[in-house]
């Protein structure tokens, strides 16, 4: 079952996301990438229905292009986090999305900044966190190993931990997973941790 | 003959023009001026108080410097009834945008949100435009310190030194002859206040007939908007020597 989950290091923030796309008992696919790059400095690792989850990250992100070519200057992560926020609470009472997010993010006079939102409209500013089943032991995992000003190659290894307890933990593992990373050079794919290929 | 293109809004006279936003532009021009100079540690906007009789109570401190945002303020020329209408709307548009994403609203997105308003009433038929000229003063954290310009038709422009209102022709020429890049705001108070001695009508400049209004950043980098009280504002104009201390205080 799902597995969403980031963290945030010294200039840069990560977000882990499983590629399995499922309904019922049934496995459709498993490279199915679940972390959008949201524009050219932001990260946008969502989990829940399927259908919400595309509709919504995808109308989060054309919403943020369309502000900055609107406005010639790109949103804050912040703003962005608070505009998503403020669209889930809009539908919320209306006819509700069902998607969990974590927005990572690097702002030039900020730096690295990483936030959760779920789905009835929570928004936290966190320095590591995690949705879907996955969080039991990845919010365990990072509780213990994480720290402040991680490099990249620690904070890979962390989520490579994260991984490797999912994958032994959870009876319903997905196989596969993809890793990226927002720095000041941009948001980029950064590995995909595969044991199944389809 | 004009006649058949005055009375629409949204009609082409044959040469091109629009009769009634330039009617607009000249019911500013009777107006109280403003003039606003971008320093570099702030913006300062000055504004002359029309005083139309001496029984009138007023019953704010400023009458044409508004307070939009926590950093944003306006000065006005022009009908203020006009006015008002459109400041209700930008403090209302800066509130919706601070609602959506927990930020202040960049400067020139205020403006243009204003100028679309003002814009429309140069198209869509029935109405007259807004009569008014706004100097907008504002700080955010893309572009620091800004000042904008805003007609009758919604064209709008940033300025290091601009002058709406009666006489502003002359302002604007004085301030391009004396504006130096990189003053400090005292220095663009002083400048301001010597282009208005010159342009206004009267011929002594008093702290009832001006006021004064500063956006500059705080210590603990806050932006501050400042109204200059009338007691200070008399003593700058006697420390800039644009006008004789009151003969009472003597």
């Amino acid at each position: 079952m799902e597995c969403v989950f980031g963290l945030v290091g010294k200039g840069f923030a990560l977000i882990v996301a499983d590629s399995s796309a499922v309904h019922s008992i049934l496995v459709h696919k498993s490279n199915e990438d679940k972390v959008m790059v949201l524009d050219s400095h932001k990260l946008l690792g969502a989990s829940g229905e399927g259908g919400d989850r595309v509709q919504f990250t995808e109308y989060i992100q054309k919403n943020v292009h369309l502000y900055q070519f609107r406005n010639g200057i790109p949103l804050t992560t912040a703003a962005a986090a608070n505009f998503t926020r403020g669209e889930l609470a809009t539908a919320l009472r209306k006819n509700p999305y069902f998607v969990n997010i974590l927005l990572a993010g690097y702002d030039k006079d900020i730096g690295p900044s990483l936030y959760y939102i779920d789905y009835i409209a929570t928004l936290h500013k966190i320095d590591k966190g995690a949705f879907g089943y996955g969080s039991y032991f990845c919010l365990s995992m990072m509780d213990r190993h994480y720290h402040t000003g991680m490099t990249v190659e620690e904070a890979v290894d962390l989520a490579d931990k994260c991984i490797k307890e999912i994958r032994s933990r959870l009876v319903v593992a997905p196989p596969n997973f993809v890793i990226k990373i927002v720095d000041k050079d941009g948001a980029k794919e950064y590995a995909w941790r595969e044991t199944v290929n389809m | 003959m004009s006649r058949r293109y005055d009375s629409r809004t949204t009609i082409f006279s044959p040469e091109g023009r629009l009769y009634q936003v330039e009617y607009a532009m000249e019911a500013i021009g009777n107006a109280g001026s403003a003039i606003g100079i971008l320093a570099r540690d702030g913006v300062v906007l000055v504004g002359e108080k029309k005083v139309t009789s001496k029984l009138l109570q007023t019953s704010r401190s400023t009458e044409k410097m508004y307070k939009i945002d926590d950093h944003l303020a306006c000065a006005v020329a022009g009908i203020m009834s006009d006015a008002n209408i459109l400041i209700n709307t930008a403090r209302v548009q800066a509130q919706r945008y601070t609602f959506a994403y927990q930020e202040p609203m960049p400067v020139e997105q205020l403006v243009q949100s204003l100028c679309d308003t003002k814009q429309g009433y140069t198209q869509f038929g029935g109405l007259r435009p807004f009569g008014v000229s706004f100097l907008f003063a504002g700080w955010d954290r893309s572009f620091g310190f800004q000042l904008y310009m805003s007609d009758p038709s919604g064209n709008y422009g940033g300025w290091k030194a601009a002058a709406i209102g009666a006489n502003n022709q002359a302002a604007q020429s004085m301030l391009k002859q004396d504006y130096k890049e990189e003053m400090t705001r005292e220095e663009a108070v002083q400048l301001a206040l010597k282009v208005l001695s010159k342009t206004m009508d009267s011929t002594s400049l008093t702290s009832e007939k001006l006021e004064l209004a500063e956006i500059c950043l705080a210590p603990s980098g806050e932006v501050k908007y400042q109204v200059c009280s009338p007691d200070a504002l008399g003593k700058l104009l006697v420390k800039h020597g644009v006008t004789q201390p009151a003969p009472e205080s003597a």
